[in-house]
């Protein structure tokens, strides 16, 4: 396109700018996952304290600190934070930062809708969130089920925030899921087949797919939520014939994948740290890589588990029960090839290494309870009780979010430029650790001894106040562990050590360029010849295909990278309004109409923008 | 390689070979059979569970939307012909055949907005002497309505209106947001030919080179066609099957 | 590769409008042929299979025809094909659990 080579030097000029327009109109891949990055730990302190007020709460019995209707607003809003704003978004920063790296690559496939996606993100987290100022916010679970979220029993604005949330949250993680696939698939550098590619990048090919085929399951069920409660259309009313746990079928079977979505990518992350201080590659790259592919295919055939005590029917009960059991086989296989990496290595006990160490325990402790739980008599039990808490808690917690920090720590000299704090990120994992078990352990017993989830208190003579005792006190170790943990992110990357462009002898390509990278990653497109291209090309296994990087910048004029654009930010500007026009609509629907015909307006002035995409 | 020429403009240095645009748009229609598979797995669930009617067999008109049907399918090819008009450059037959494309969507989304009028207008005519067991839900509670009824009124036929809305029934429901999602597909694809059509007269817009923008659009268009196939076998088609009532 | 065959493949991967007319003209055969077949009362249920084949053929005609997916890469068509095959488990399980075959 000839209109489209702009004045490259000025384009990475604009770029390399910093100032708030520079980050607003930012289309590089790596700013904007650390755009992400930083909003999923702000949104994780809020869905933290959320935690921390229902402990508070919980510390003991007949407690009044928070009145019952703010509780199940605390205990809705902290789920869904976690889930959508805080994991997956970590998840997406991640995956923005490094796939370009590990794949050779100088962005995305489409940079603009990359930010597009963030810009959606951000934004309809703030629409969710804004829903505590005006009215209150959404009250009925994370799950919100029919007939608790209908107009009858959930009058106000509450659930239209819900509702629309997580279909603005929605188009942003299709958005980003199809730019990854095709990213992915096609923008690997030369040589690198699909079976050389870094774990990593496999399980985000596979938690993308996992996206682009889960995702509109949810965005039926929200839109017939919708109607239901706008437009009185009969969707889940029992008055009408119809059913309500068609919403359970249709939540669940998003919500599956979904657990996949939130731990697949912390699976990936893991498969990275482990083999590069074990120096030894991954035991079993490809039994690891078809793990994630079989958990992500089964992923599909097992949401009823969350059903168990709906009355299904003894066939279907014993089919989604076999189904489940079935995942523990590919998992397992993971956690086999992960020891087998770490087995007879030598070990470099870093702080990434030993979160990566804890995920490993946490997580199998996670997925033993919930094995206990696909076997549906045991379940009958354990429904709705402390121990699902405990469970969900030592997979998404233990697993998800102790591997994400593990991550955060091993990335973090790439990202900043800087070195962390090794003695007070080690203090950092023994506190996150003893907090965790303390925190969650005890929620096994109370579970077992029949403590309901989502009460709001509970009789002094039931004999819970000792665990939930405990709990509270881990929960406060818990908070502590990450205010070291934010202590050591903050003054490291004021005043760390500058880091090489490889401090830790990496394996994969992002460790051969600068710490950061330059705006446009690689001088010259790397050739890989193995799975571990850094290290075979360190230990002259091949001849130069990765070439090292921090170079004189000879080159830097004649790489064509993308331009700035604020047409992103103006689409995702003119959806909220949209929403916000939705969820105040009196019958009228002017405010949503404008919304809508900006995010058009927005969308035709991007598609004439010119630009010079890589494309 | 004689794919790797510049008239096709699709195949390029990429990792496949293939254009990212155009794998972005097939994993997107991935998705989007996800979103219409959604959508009918809920009409099919609630299908036979209305309490009242207008029940399909009382409002469905098979001929009338076997026109409709036609119109669509015929919009597809003449937009398969619009694509290989512009990529042999005879751009009058291009802009032909793709304003026809756009104005059968039209069409079709004319016939739609007709059908829905119809079926929220509904009227029920009941013969008093019909046997009992014949009549449809929706006859039999006109025939015993307490003021337009058979009894009340004691005539030998008697009708009433019985519209069909979203509002009305499990069935208007599922029905008019499955099509209606259809139809805002249809919309959606009207107004990015149209958009096509009238650059088509910007130099150097539209060109036998970059052919790729059509075909973009054409495959979201036939894409939307056979979503359409299968609603009208499987909700129109089956609708009224009376085994299937 | 000859001259000649180069010409070969870029005709097969693009059909001629001759080709595309007369793949409309089976399409609307196939769906008169639906639309007629539903008249026929004595085939009672043995119509389900048969709209169910016809639909099919016309949905397969276009995908591979008009969508070009035959002359196309292998991964265009995995990923609809993916899509298709979960969509329609999904809505068989659920038109399974929800009693609609008994
Ligand atoms: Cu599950």
């Amino acid at each position: 396109m000839a209109s489209a080579v702009g004045a490259v030097g000025a384009a990475g000029h604009a770029s390399t700018e910093s100032g708030v327009w520079s980050w607003i109109t930012t289309v590089d891949h790596k700013r904007i996952g650390i755009l992400y990055g930083v909003s999923a730990i702000l949104f994780f302190l809020l869905g933290g304290s959320e935690a921390f007020l229902i402990r508070m709460q919980l510390a003991s019995a007949d407690a009044d600190l928070i009145s019952s209707g703010v509780f199940s607003q605390l205990f809705t809003m902290h789920a869904l934070t976690m889930v959508f704003l805080a994991i997956m978004p970590l998840g997406a920063a991640f995956f923005n930062f490094l796939i370009p790296l590990q794949i050779g690559a100088r962005d995305v496939a489409f940079p603009r809708l990359n930010a597009l996606s963030y810009w959606l993100f951000l934004f309809g987290a703030i629409l969710l969130n804004s829903s505590f100022v005006f009215g209150g916010a959404p009250d009925a679970g994370w799950f919100a089920y029919a007939n608790l979220t209908s107009s009858t029993y959930s009058p106000g604005d509450s659930m239209d925030y819900f509702t629309l949330g997580l279909l603005v949250l929605g188009i942003s993680s299709l958005a980003a899921a199809l730019n990854f696939v095709v990213t992915i698939l096609n923008m690997r550098a030369p040589g690198m087949t699909l079976m050389r590619m870094p774990v990593f990048t496999w399980m985000a090919l596979v938690v993308s797919f996992l996206l682009v085929f889960a995702l509109p399951i949810l965005t039926v069920g929200l839109i017939e939520l919708l109607f239901w409660r706008f437009f009185d259309m009969p969707f889940f009313s029992a008055e009408f014939g119809g059913d309500p746990l068609l919403w359970q079928h249709i939540f669940w079977l998003f919500g599956h994948p979904e657990v996949y979505i939130l731990i697949l990518p912390a699976m990936g992350i893991v498969s990275e740290i482990l083999p590069t201080f074990s120096r030894k590659p991954l035991f079993g790259y490809t039994a690891v890589v078809f793990a994630g592919v079989s958990i992500a295919f089964l992923g599909f055939a097992v949401w009823a588990h969350h059903m168990f005590t709906v009355g299904l029917g003894p066939v279907a009960i014993a089919a989604f029960s076999a189904s489940t059991m079935l995942i523990a086989v590919p998992t397992g296989i993971k956690v086999f090839n992960w020891m087998g990496t770490i087995w007879g290595g030598s070990l470099d006990l870093r702080t990434p290494m030993l979160f990566a160490i804890g995920f490993i325990a946490l997580f199998t402790i996670g997925g033993l309870s919930g094995v206990m739980h696909a076997a549906a008599s045991s379940d009958a039990q354990q429904q709705d009780t402390y121990f699902i808490v405990a469970h969900i808690h030592y997979v998404l917690f233990g697993g998800a979010i102790v591997a994400v920090i593990g991550g955060i720590y091993y990335w973090f000299p790439k990202f900043s430029g800087h070195m962390y704090n090794e003695t007070v990120g080690k203090i950092n994992f023994w506190l996150m650790f003893l907090g965790m078990n303390l925190t969650f352990f005890p929620m096994h017993f109370l579970g077992l001894d029949g403590m309901p989830r989502r009460i709001y208190t509970y009789d002094a003579n039931m004999g819970w106040d000792l665990w939930n005792g405990v709990a509270t006190m881990g929960s406060l170790v818990l908070g502590l562990s990450f205010l070291i943990f934010i202590y050591n992110m903050v003054t490291s990357w004021l005043n760390g050590e500058p880091a090489e462009a490889d401090p830790w002898d990496g394996r994969t390509l992002e460790w051969s360029i600068a710490s950061p990278p330059p705006e446009y990653n690689f001088e010259e497109i790397p050739i890989v010849y193995d799975r571990d291209a850094w290290w075979a090309e360190k230990r002259g296994k091949v001849q130069h295909g990765v070439p090292v990087g921090g170079g004189s910048g000879e080159e830097e004029h004649s790489i064509h990278m993308p331009q700035p654009s604020y047409w992103p930010i103006v689409v995702s500007i003119g959806l909220i309004i949209a929403s916000y026009g939705l969820v105040y609509n009196s019958g009228n629907f002017i405010v949503a109409t404008i919304g809508l015909l900006v995010g058009i307006f927005g969308v035709y002035a991007w598609s004439f923008e010119p630009v010079n995409d890589p494309e | 390689m004689a794919q790797a020429t510049a008239d096709h403009g699709e195949h390029e240095a990429t990792t496949t070979g293939l254009n990212h645009r155009k794998m972005l748009m097939w994993a997107f229609l991935g998705s989007d059979c996800m979103f219409f598979g959604s959508l009918i797995a809920t009409y099919l669930v609630y299908k036979g569970r209305s309490l009242e009617g207008p029940l399909p067999i009382d409002v469905f008109s098979i001929p009338t939307t076997s026109v409709s049907t036609f119109v669509l399918l015929m919009s597809s090819m003449s937009m398969v012909l619009a694509y290989s008009a512009l990529r042999r450059n005879r751009m009058k037959t291009f802009r032909v055949w793709l304003a026809s494309t756009a104005i059968m969507g039209m069409t079709f989304l004319a016939f739609q907005v007709f059908e829905f009028r119809v079926f929220a207008n509904h009227e029920v005519v009941v013969d008093c002497h019909a046997p009992i067991g014949e009549l449809s839900i929706v006859e039999l509670s006109v025939r015993n309505d307490k003021t337009v009824g058979c009894e009340a009124t004691g005539h030998d036929e008697v009708e009433k209106q019985v519209g069909l809305t979203p509002k009305t029934n499990l069935f208007g429901s599922t029905f008019f947001t499955l099509t209606g999602f259809h139809g805002a597909h249809v919309t959606l694809g009207v107004i990015w030919l149209l958009t096509m059509f009238f650059l088509s007269f910007k130099k150097g817009m539209v060109t036998p080179e970059r052919n790729l923008d059509l075909d973009l659009a054409a495959l979201y268009w036939h894409f939307v066609d056979i979503v359409w196939i299968i609603i009208f076998t499987v909700v129109y088609l089956f609708g009224v099957f009376p085994g299937f009532a | 590769m000859t001259q000649e065959s180069q010409a070969i493949q870029h005709e097969a991967a693009h059909p001629t409008p001759g080709t595309y007319f007369k793949i409309a003209m089976v399409l609307s055969i196939l769906t008169a042929i639906e639309v007629g077949i539903f008249y026929l009362e004595f085939l009672s249920y043995g119509i389900i299979p048969i709209l169910v084949l016809l639909s099919g053929a016309k949905f397969i005609l276009v995908c591979m025809y008009y969508m070009h997916l035959k002359f196309d890469d292998r991964i265009f068509s995995t990923m609809f094909v993916a899509g298709l095959i979960t969509a329609a488990g999904v809505t068989l399980a659920l038109m399974t659990l929800f009693s609609f075959f008994a």
